[in-house]
């Protein structure tokens, strides 16, 4: 994160009515008021979200990234709130919050490199609550599910977990992502750094309406946070931080196409992406095409679920590197292989491309985009960004 | 249990460990049957049967407290929610100050006690019957479920008052408990307890006034009580004030959405004189000068509510440490004032002056004024609507000797400025100051309702965020669920 800019909380004077709870609520007096405002003083505010959800008016939350931020003196001025202050393109990079937290914007700062510039949600994203639980007040989650997904045989452990919330409020939008934090500390005698994981379930939870998300978790060799979750066995307890991200986010529009590309866990959001589609727009307009790149069929997660969705819903491209006798394909093979129809694709200006998985991928499908454009008479170099800036290129990788 | 979060494993959902207290448990169960009886005859009428996206309170904690879903009104879990019990809190003011808090009822004032749990109460159910009729002409579904949410809240408000009945008042509190269910606002026979809520509220201005002005009372009355040396009544109130704070905003916003619309549509049709009553209302909004009317009436009403200025009641409740000022903590003084003075308004040879009084006796007047400070306030952010368009207007609240019927003003005509006037002045100047009948006919040709989602009846401005950060879009009441 860059040292200089800061996210200011700030209260919307137009929407408030002074009615006194935030103030009220928070916990470590960090708002306060004048006859004419209510404000919250920014060396004393610490992110907790406390005062958000018993704001009847929503005035609450409201955030800008500032250079310098607002005094006292300024906010109780106000008639209405600025509006988001240019600042200079390195220090905007983090303009969009995606979390509160240096650590986990870090995090997905770096995630969010190979965009190449300020990610962006897309225009019908519904608004993510963000933030809404951190280090020093996690949610604590009851693992309802635990089970491999890859076979048996295969020798990597892919697991699908269920973490449910109880009746702990936990909105979340498919693209977002959780922060698990594992017990104990390092070696140094720090807690554990905390890990994101993407969900892979929708909205409205694993099965419709329950108040619970799940995870695709790798079993990484040596890994703290990974073995910890791959161990943890059903009615265990998990503190969870988190939702976080505001801009990888599906699109409402039913027409929007959705490309999707992943290796590996990178399939999370994916699967989440999906069945939205499945529950809420079954018989939406736009298209919906994956590709999925793992070594075999028993090594790619979901394998099994994937062949059950029907083609209407989701064009799959399952791509592999080791399956002995056949050529090995990776993403971008593929994706060169569709030349015609991702072209097509590309051309209009409802289609949305979402990267995830691997760091080594990125060259790869970047380069595949920029051959297919190429070849349809497309300048990618110009057409990159302005999907980015239009909300319609997202990169998570790791 | 933590004291957090709520047990729904009995009927009643509450975090006061009913679980384990059977007697309570067992008289609130009874009670349950007849409270439901009472919303399915003077609750909401219609629309019980539709789904509506309403908040719950799952945990008193600040994160648990809202959480939105669809539910039918009759299946809403109506709890018993208090505040977290604060370590060590003391009696804040009065004799006993310095004392611990009690946390049973002191026998010397249990009947005041109880006779300040039952105002209180009265109250909750009360305006739950005045607007019953409303949802049938709501201007929108985002404005019919802030409606219904505001009617489930003052049910549990019903509940949270009840409790107390229940747990500290033995056999007296659970005859007061049925009597609450028993009067009927507006009723020939048993009405509620206090003049404004037994007054009609005949359209959707008039609701919004009332959340604006008379549920601002309610504030005011909580807030002091919360800072009861009861305890049990101090943490329910602190509750209840969270739930208030959504009726403000209804009416906050509500009237300010009216006047948007008001003065956008004057505007757009290049109508610059307000009081070109005719031409205003041709457009199909309501008037500025009606609205000023609707306010000085609800303005007034709920004045009333404060009770007399100079009461001995209000200075046995603030000694005896039941009942304090608004803010009390935050008030730096001695918090006994046996010796303090506060000036009291007074009708003194046809004109109105301060005059001081003991600060014991004039705590009914120091809250009014609390609460007169406070609606001025709301008042400025709606004349920053109307100076925004462009429109040359100002609300104003009426002087508060102006159409009183309780106190010092009662039986004397004083206009809006608050000059003395003679009868026949005041059936002159009447119909300009209070709506007239056809006022009330006008606004309630106007109450069209509009029930697809995201449209909204022509006399009122949608809103500028939705609720629960819902899009302009989202059907926040599935009417035929």
């Amino acid at each position: 994160m860059n040292a200089p800019v800061k996210k200011q909380h700030l209260i919307d004077p137009e929407i408030c009515i002074r009615c006194n709870t935030c103030e009220e609520t928070c916990p470590i007096d960090a708002v306060t008021h004048d006859d004419n405002n209510y404000v919250v003083q920014v060396e004393i505010c610490n992110y907790c979200m406390d005062c958000i959800a018993p704001c009847p008016t929503g005035a609450i939350d409201n955030w800008r990234i500032v250079s310098r931020p607002y005094t006292l003196e300024e906010q109780f001025s106000w008639g209405e709130l600025p509006s988001q202050e240019e600042l200079p393109q390195d220090e905007a990079a983090g303009a969009i919050i995606e979390a509160l937290e240096d650590e986990v914007g870090a995090i997905l700062e770096e995630a969010r490199k190979g965009l190449g510039g300020k990610a962006v949600a897309p225009a019908s994203a519904s608004k993510p609550t963000v933030n809404l639980y951190n280090r020093g007040k996690p949610a604590k989650a009851t693992v309802v599910g635990n089970f491999r997904l890859t076979d048996n045989a295969a020798e990597n452990d892919v697991r699908h977990i269920i973490l449910d919330f109880g009746e702990m409020p936990f909105p979340v939008l498919e693209g977002q992502s959780i922060g698990v934090l594992p017990p104990g500390t390092g070696a140094n005698g720090a807690p554990h750094a905390v890990r994101l994981f993407s969900i892979a379930s929708p909205r409205d939870g694993e099965k419709p309406n329950a108040n619970n998300v799940s995870l695709t978790v790798k079993r990484e060799p040596g890994g703290v946070c990974s073995n910890y979750l791959c161990d943890l066995p059903k009615g265990a307890k998990v503190e969870v931080t988190g939702p976080f991200g505001a801009t990888f986010l599906m699109p409402n529009d039913p027409a929007a196409h959705i490309i999707m590309i992943c290796t590996g866990t990178g399939s999370a959001p994916f699967r989440a992406f999906t069945e939205r589609r499945r529950r809420a727009m079954p018989q939406a307009a736009g298209k919906l095409v994956l590709f999925f790149g793992a070594r075999r069929p028993e090594e790619l997660p979901y394998f099994g679920p994937l062949q059950k969705v029907p083609a209407n819903l989701l064009t799959q491209h399952l791509c592999y590197s080791r399956v002995a006798g056949q050529p090995k394909t990776y993403v971008q093979d593929r994706l060169r292989q569709e030349e015609a129809f991702v072209a097509s694709l590309l051309k209009e200006a409802n289609t949305h491309v979402y990267i995830c998985g691997l760091k080594g991928m990125e060259s790869g499908v970047d380069e595949a985009f920029a051959d297919i454009c190429r070849h349809a008479g497309i300048d990618w170099a110009a057409l990159k960004p302005e999907m980015r800036g239009s909300g319609r290129y997202h990169v998570e990788t790791y | 249990m933590d004291g957090l979060n709520v047990d729904y494993t009995t009927k009643i959902p509450n975090n006061v460990n009913l679980g384990s207290d059977r007697q309570v448990l067992k008289a609130l169960e009874g009670w349950h049957p007849g409270y439901l009886d009472w919303w399915n005859d003077m609750g909401p009428e219609g629309f019980q049967e539709s789904l509506v996206y309403l908040r719950t309170a799952v945990s008193v904690d600040p994160k648990g407290w809202a959480k939105f879903d669809y539910v039918k009104m009759p299946e809403y879990r109506w709890g018993i929610l208090l505040a977290p019990q604060e370590e060590g809190r003391n009696v804040n003011f009065g004799e006993h100050l310095g004392e611990p808090a009690w946390q049973e009822v002191p026998g010397e004032y249990r009947a005041m006690l109880r006779r300040l749990v039952v105002i209180q109460g009265d109250t909750e159910p009360a305006s739950v019957e005045q607007q019953r009729h409303l949802g049938k002409t709501a201007p929108s579904l985002y404005d019919m479920r802030n409606l219904f949410q505001v009617n489930v809240e003052e049910g549990r408000h019903l509940w949270a008052m009840v409790y107390l009945l229940q747990k500290y008042f033995g056999r007296d509190g659970r005859e007061e408990a049925d009597d609450l269910l028993r009067r009927r606002s507006g009723d020939a026979d048993a009405p509620r307890m206090l003049g404004a809520f037994n007054e009609a509220t005949p359209d959707w201005l008039s609701f919004f006034m009332f959340t604006f002005f008379t549920d601002r009372d309610g504030k005011m009355q909580l807030e002091s009580l919360a800072q009861s040396g009861f305890d049990p009544l101090s943490r329910t109130c602190r509750f209840m004030l969270t739930e208030e704070a959504h009726h403000m905003f209804v009416g906050e916003t509500g009237v300010g959405r009216t006047l948007q619309r008001t003065c956008e549509a004057m505007t757009a049709a290049g109508v610059e004189d307000p009081y070109d009553k005719d031409r205003v209302r041709s457009l199909g909004v309501i008037d500025l000068p009606t609205i000023q009317k609707k306010m000085n009436l609800h303005f007034t009403l709920s004045l009333d509510l404060f009770g007399s200025e100079v009461s001995t009641n209000a200075a046995n409740f603030y000694n005896s440490g039941l009942k304090g000022r608004f803010q009390e903590t935050k008030i730096d003084d001695d918090h006994r004032l046996t010796s303090a003075t506060y000036p009291v308004s007074k009708l003194i040879d046809g004109e109105v002056k301060l005059v001081d009084e003991p600060a014991l006796t004039a705590l009914n007047m120091r809250l009014r004024d609390d609460y007169v400070a406070d609606c001025a306030k709301g008042v400025e952010r709606w004349n920053k609507i109307i100076e925004k368009s462009g429109v040359k207007f100002r609300l104003e609240l009426p002087h508060v000797a102006f159409h009183r019927h309780i106190g010092e003003f009662r039986d004397v005509k004083v206009s809006p400025e608050g000059e003395a006037i003679g009868e026949a002045e005041w059936e002159k100047g009447k119909d300009q100051w209070l709506p007239s009948k056809e006022d009330g006919d006008f606004i309630e040709a106007l109450m069209k309702p509009e029930t697809e989602p995201a449209k909204f009846a022509g006399w009122i401005a949608p809103p500028k965020v939705g609720i629960d950060n819902k899009p302009g879009d989202f059907e926040y009441v599935k009417i035929a669920a």
